[in-house]
């Protein structure tokens, strides 16, 4: 039995035997969403407290129908944190919520380490989802989740990791799991965005410059959002990232025959990736949303602890 | 009268290591040397423990006015007398700013009615250190100034240092330079390299500061002024002020305890690591190290920088930058540089006391005649730092809890003790 997680922070500091029990766990929630009768009754009674401290419509909505498809309420809290603007702290902000006394708290924040500050301090659960450019877990998962249906594993794939990589957590969490598992991985964007300090993060993680070479016999290309909010100083111009890193169908057919193509959404189509691609056969866009909401009814499953699940369809309850 | 008897006495200006005794009569220093003896004096014993100059720090933040609720200079000083200081420069970027002699006056004053230590405030180069105008500085030293600064960041421009070394140099103020290249730093919160890109933290990197040590250095060249650089905290910055020295040019630097004994490495998601500059590479360290041993840096000052802990419990990125440094900075350099054997007591000495005094202009002697101000300290009390316990008003620091070998005994200032374990 791999050791218990209190809380999800990030996937850097899980080993692989907890990432095998969290993605084999996952599966029967996947059965869920297939079902016609979607909604269990296994967190009734229990409470999440969403609290997004950046603006995000899809990774919330995804928490939220995964607390709710359990049965668990949900208190949903939206603030906007300007830096600049200085409102209540994210301490009184958090206690507050605690007063409320939720079984588990997800949190997103444009600040890296906002839901690590906010784990020492409170004896609730804390699922990160998504902290400034640090990491975002339950994407990875969801992402590794994705990989493992389409492969059949995650051990000596080859991925390739599309954009701006310095700024993204998504990179960072996938590049943490996939390198766990033995997974070779190529970093391609634009020099400012890979720096060579990347390469510290994991082992079996190369800097290719070129895209045409990053591509070359991949299992899995993760193409990431260009986030111009988030680029600090000028940024690149938008053609200059389109002639020379979206990802085209042309430039897919240096990559295996059989590779599958993810994007974190909302997609910059035409951007970061050319519409046929977003589209076409290799894309697994659409598991992936499906595939979030089942890793994520685990984990609220998992930390807040509700009735065993043995079989998903022997606790179907329709409230 | 007090007489100090059977301590080891540590002058580097006499490069004096010695048991010896050291009489005191009001603020002056009477005598030194062995068995003395004096009858209506008040005794102490200081059997084990070195005797020094008193200390002085170069480099301080006392709050006050405008940031009572993170220190005053009561309270700081009181923090300062424990680290074993005697003389503290707190720097100008209070609210408002001391950039008059108006306000050098009230910090004087102040000073006067609640210090512990002495007080000798640094002023701004600046109008409210905003960069354009040079201050009232003249007026401001007539007030009681030692030196100019727009600590917490660097001097502007070029031209505006220039300007300030050339109007400096016959009042003989050194001009002491917070560097940074501030288009690197912005946004910035940590050291770049691979820590910061594993913590998703934005990263300055280490030519941030050396970029203006050159430019700083350069301008020194072109004046002739003296020009000192603040917490000096790269392997390159050091390497440029080691040229500038070998050049035969007016250049001092200092560094801070929290640099020569942490690193990037150490960065938490905790805002007790963040202060500016940031913490270095394991490299920077290393050449910090050697630089205080070989004498390229003139002096060790805390950086003292106090934050209330509602402004520091709260998201790295959204934190302000500093840490409390007073108590714990003989304890570091003792840990850091005695103990390794990497300096002598001597040179250590000579970082807290004739290092920053030669910066100011100034002397330290434990010599008749000299004022009363006395430094105590053990190199071998065991002890354990708690910032809860700190005389500062606020507990910023990543030393919480750290356990010590060494550390201060009694600061004595004007010939009073002020401060005694």
């Amino acid at each position: 039995m791999p050791e218990r997680i209190r809380h999800l922070l990030d996937i850097e500091s899980l080993n692989t035997e907890q990432i095998t029990a969290l993605l084999d766990q996952s599966k029967p929630f996947q059965e869920i969403q297939r079902m016609p009768l979607k909604k269990l009754a296994t967190l009734r009674g229990k409470s999440v407290a969403i609290a997004f401290f950046e603006p995000s419509t899809r990774t919330r909505i995804s928490f939220a129908t995964a607390a709710a498809r359990l049965g668990a309420d949900s208190m949903q809290l939206q603030a906007e944190t300007s830096s600049l603007k200085k409102g209540e702290s994210l301490l009184d902000t958090v206690y507050t919520l605690e007063a409320m006394k939720p079984d588990c708290i997800v949190i997103r924040h444009s600040a890296s380490g906002a839901p690590h500050f906010v784990a020492e301090r409170l004896p609730v659960p804390v699922i990160n989802a998504g902290d400034g450019t640090h990491e975002h877990p339950t994407q990875a998962l969801l992402d590794a989740l994705t990989i493992r249906d389409r492969k059949g594993r995650l051990e000596g794939l080859h991925v390739t990791i599309l954009g701006d990589v310095l700024h993204s957590r998504v990179a960072r969490s996938n590049i943490h799991l996939l390198a766990k598992f033995g997974a070779h991985i190529r970093l391609c964007g634009p020099p400012m965005w890979v720096p060579r300090e990347l390469e510290c993060l994991a082992p079996n993680l190369t800097r290719v410059p070129r895209l045409e070479q990053a591509l070359e016999d991949a299992d899995v290309v993760i193409v990431l959002r260009v986030q111009l909010e988030r680029i600090h100083g000028p940024a690149l111009p938008l053609e200059e990232y389109i002639l020379q890193y979206q990802l085209t169908e042309a430039r897919l057919r240096r990559a295996r025959p059989d590779a599958i193509v993810l994007h974190p959404g909302p997609m910059n189509r035409g951007i970061e990736i050319e519409p046929a691609v977003a589209d076409g056969p290799q894309s697994c866009v659409r598991e992936q949303v499906t595939n979030g909401l089942a890793v994520r009814m685990h984990l609220l499953y998992l930390l807040i602890g509700g009735a065993p699940i043995d079989s998903p369809g022997a606790v179907h309850a329709a409230d | 009268m007090l007489l100090i008897k059977n301590g080891r006495v540590v002058d580097p200006a006499s490069g004096t290591d010695a048991l010896l005794d050291v009489l005191l009569v009001e603020d002056r220093i009477e005598r030194v040397g062995p068995a003395l003896t004096a009858p209506q004096a008040d005794l102490f014993d200081a059997t084990g423990l070195v005797v020094a100059p008193g200390f002085i720090d170069l480099h301080c933040h006392l709050r006050e006015p405008g940031g009572e609720s993170s220190e005053t200079i009561e309270t700081g000083t009181r923090a300062a007398a424990r680290g074993g200081f005697t003389a503290v420069c707190p720097m100008p970027n209070t609210n408002p700013v001391n950039d008059n002699a108006a306000v050098t006056r009230f910090l004087l004053d102040r000073a006067a009615s609640v210090a512990s230590v002495r007080v000798w405030p640094i002023g701004a180069v600046s109008k409210n250190s905003s960069g354009e105008t040079l201050a009232e500085i003249a007026a401001m030293q007539q007030a009681g100034i030692v030196a100019i600064s727009d600590d917490g960041k660097p001097v502007a421009t070029a031209r505006l240092l220039r300007q300030a070394m050339e109007y400096c140099f016959p009042l003989g103020l050194p001009v002491i330079d917070h560097c940074e290249d501030s288009s690197l730093a912005a946004g910035a919160v940590m050291r770049e390299g691979a820590r910061s890109v594993r913590l998703g933290l934005r990263g300055m990197p280490a030519a941030t500061e050396s970029i203006c040590v050159a430019r700083d250095i350069q301008i020194a060249e072109l004046t002739g002024g003296r020009l000192h650089i603040a917490h000096l905290s790269t392997r390159a910055s050091l390497e440029l002020v080691r040229a500038a020295k070998r050049a035969g040019l007016a250049v001092t630097c200092e560094v801070t305890p929290h640099h020569f004994t942490l690193t990037d490495e150490d960065v938490l998601y905790d805002a007790r690591y963040k202060m500016n500059p940031p913490l270095g590479s394991r490299a920077d360290r290393e050449a910090l190290l050697a630089g205080l041993a070989d004498g390229t840096v003139d002096a060790i000052a805390t950086d003292h920088a106090p934050h209330e802990p509602a402004l520091k419990e709260v998201e790295f990125d959204r934190a302000p930058f500093g840490i409390i440094g007073f108590e714990t900075a003989l304890a570091l350099a003792l840990e850091q540089l005695l103990h390794p054997g990497r300096l002598s007591l001597l040179r250590l000495v000579e970082l807290f006391t004739t290092g920053p005094a030669r910066v100011l202009g100034r002397s330290r002697r434990l010599a008749p005649g000299e004022p009363a101000d006395l430094t105590m300290f053990s190199t071998e009390l065991e002890w354990t730092f708690r910032a809860e316990q700190s005389a500062s008003k606020s507990r910023n620091t990543p030393f919480d809890g750290r356990r010590f070998r060494g550390g201060p005994v009694a600061t004595i200032v004007a010939g009073r003790i002020v401060w005694q374990r």
